[in-house]
């Protein structure tokens, strides 16, 4: 199997699918992500060939085929009773908190 | 006393039920082992050694009042991935570097409530994110067959040091092959269970419809004890499945005349020759133990390797997306303002790799390429499903390697992230697909271990764990230990 893929490579490699300095820069603000000048020719690079390599799933005749998107075919969100479950235990859990004031979550300020 | 480590969990069991030993005492003798033996390694994030003695004392104390179940006082280690209540789950990276889990994961409080015994935090790869154990904030772990190899990731902190006869047992988790492929490349016996199988509650999730816990052990038999401990119905877990846990040790020493073997074609092609043979010989062990081989193909197979990084990168850039620095984990100096925030506190927070795939997933489901990539990966992950389907209407298990290749080195892969990707070549497929999996020890290429890989139908663990245990009882490849640990 691995010199199936193997043999693929060279194929995708003659027709890559880059992501330019552009593409990168919005996927990371989508994604929140700060990235620095310096990281960036490498985030270019490694992502480019990672798309590049999932691009081989574009060939494969997929017409009629139900998307699966999880391994629990049949399988229902379960619903539970709306009681109440659980204590209060709001210190507890800001304990990890990096800014709390009054019991709220401090951050920047968000509206002017 | 010395040479406790050498014992299986029933032998511990057995001398703990008998008194000829304190769960005190067998937890001082593995922490002792560990401040001796770990550092080399790098395989344990946080060692737990108060609240260890603590958990040793209570079982020693239930045990006087006349309990005595498989797991009371046994020690344990846990991939720092499972919500450990009090004491800080790091999952690897330095997001969660100072964060004090609140509450334990489900699969914590079972083995908790068995009397079971934590040890330790082991070392991962960042948020699950590997397969060398490489990507850690906290440095690689080595092989303790060869500490100039990684020992597979993502959970390699808890298979080098279940290798390494620092603990009987540890726990893991296999998104893409992350607690089989570690299993091969140190030796050891590791098990992926069904989707649904064992609670995701306070596992810190990557990817919500690949993740799963399960077990690193040094025999089948040690195994199957632990698996019962962790499976079962959740109601804290959406996925967790209402089906029944047989008694995994009842069924261990069936026989396995009749039993049907597929081969997996594909994974034969291209197969080294060294790996070649050792599977050819783990075959002719299972025909003498009664079991007929055939060949199948499952013609989507190759596939899966892109498949799953599309759908996991994907399904992860959804979940870490919580960490904002807002409530938890990092977060960046003197914010200008929410934007500066979020990007230099997840832009600090998290390692090279786990931003690449955040970013991969990100721009997959992104507007004008989710049916591209998101869609078209999901109808291929329904190709390769149906295929192992079909293949288990012919037989009852399929066999194959676990790994392409034994150990390799660190640093030898971490800068192609391809390449890397493909050491998860066998055990991608199962995750995909939601079986269970099991890699158990088949011999040596190099002095490095190799593994054998057996994956079942959903629900068939009693029977991987059956196939296993025979194989064990005819070889004596997982008695090997490595140099130095004996």
């Amino acid at each position: 199997m691995l010199t199936l893929i193997l043999r693929e490579l060279p194929r995708i490699f003659t027709n890559p699918m880059t992501l330019t300095r552009q593409d990168v820069e919005k996927i990371a603000h989508l994604a929140r992500l700060s990235i620095t000048a310096d990281e960036m020719p490498v985030y270019v690079t490694s992502l480019s060939s990672i798309i590049n390599f999932v691009d081989e799933l574009s060939k494969v005749p997929t017409q009629d085929v139900q998307p699966m998107a999880h391994p629990l075919e049949g399988q229902r969100q379960r619903l539970r009773a709306d009681v109440v479950s659980e204590s209060d235990a709001r210190d507890k859990y800001q304990g990890n908190a990096p800014a709390v004031q009054a019991g709220l979550y401090v951050v920047p300020r968000v509206i002017e | 006393m010395t040479m406790l480590h050498t014992l299986s969990i029933s032998e511990l069991s057995a001398r703990l039920a008998r008194k000829e030993l304190s769960s005190v005492e067998l937890t001082r003798f593995f922490l002792s082992r560990i401040e001796r033996l770990s550092p080399a390694l790098n395989a344990l994030i946080t060692v737990t050694a108060e609240q260890a003695l603590q958990g040793a004392q209570a079982a020693d104390r239930r045990r006087a009042a006349g309990e005595n179940g498989p797991l009371l006082g046994i020690p344990l280690i846990h991939k720092d991935i499972f919500c450990t209540d009090g004491v800080r789950t790091s999952c690897g990276s330095r997001m969660l570097d100072n964060f004090i889990a609140p509450y334990d994961a489900t699969v914590v409080a079972r083995l908790k409530a068995a009397g079971a015994v934590m040890l330790a935090k082991a070392n991962m790869d960042e948020f699950a994110m590997g397969s060398s154990n490489e990507t850690s904030y906290y440095g690689p772990v080595k092989n303790p067959w060869n500490t100039a190899k990684v020992p597979g990731g993502s959970s390699g902190g808890s298979a080098a040091a279940t290798a390494a006869r620092l603990t009987p047992f540890a726990t893991g988790t296999d998104t893409g092959g992350s607690i089989r492929q570690p299993a091969a490349l140190t030796g050891v016996t590791g098990v992926k269970p069904t989707y649904g199988r064992v609670s995701r509650y306070g596992m810190i999730a990557f990817a919500s419809s690949l993740d799963q816990a399960g077990v690193f052990a040094r025999s089948a038999a040690d195994a199957a004890m632990v698996l019962q401990v962790m499976a079962g119905f959740d109601p804290k877990d959406s996925t967790s499945v209402e089906t029944p846990v047989p008694d995994y040790s009842a069924t261990l020493d069936e026989p396995l005349k009749g039993l049907k073997i597929g081969l997996l074609r594909e994974f034969f092609d291209g197969l080294e020759p060294h790996n070649a043979a050792l599977i050819q010989d783990a075959l002719k062990v299972y025909r003498a133990l009664g079991a007929t081989t055939q060949e199948v193909s499952l013609p989507h197979l190759p596939l899966s390797v892109p498949t799953y990084y599309v759908v996991a990168p994907a399904e992860c850039s959804s979940n870490l997306s919580r960490f904002d620095g807002v409530r938890f984990g990092h977060r960046c100096e003197a914010p200008k303002d929410l934007m500066d925030l979020y990007k230099r506190s997840r832009g600090e927070g998290f390692g090279a790799e786990v931003k690449r795939r955040i970013m991969t997933g990100t721009y997959v489901l992104s507007a004008g390429y989710f049916d591209a990539y998101y869609l078209k990966a999901q109808k291929v992950r329904r190709l390769i499903t149906d295929d192992f389907r079909a293949a288990f209407g012919q037989v009852d298990l399929l066999i194959g390697p676990t790994t392409p290749t034994p150990a390799f080195d660190i640093g030898a892969k971490i800068d192609d992230p391809v390449t890397m990707y493909l050491n998860d070549i066998y055990t991608i497929g199962a995750n995909l697909a939601g079986l269970p999996g099991l890699s158990l020890p088949c011999g040596f290429v190099d002095e490095l271990p190799m593994g054998l890989q057996l994956i079942g139908p959903h629900f068939s663990e009693a029977k991987l764990l059956n196939a296993a245990h025979r194989f064990q009882t005819a070889t004596d490849w997982h008695r090997h230990t490595p140099r130095g640990y004996e």
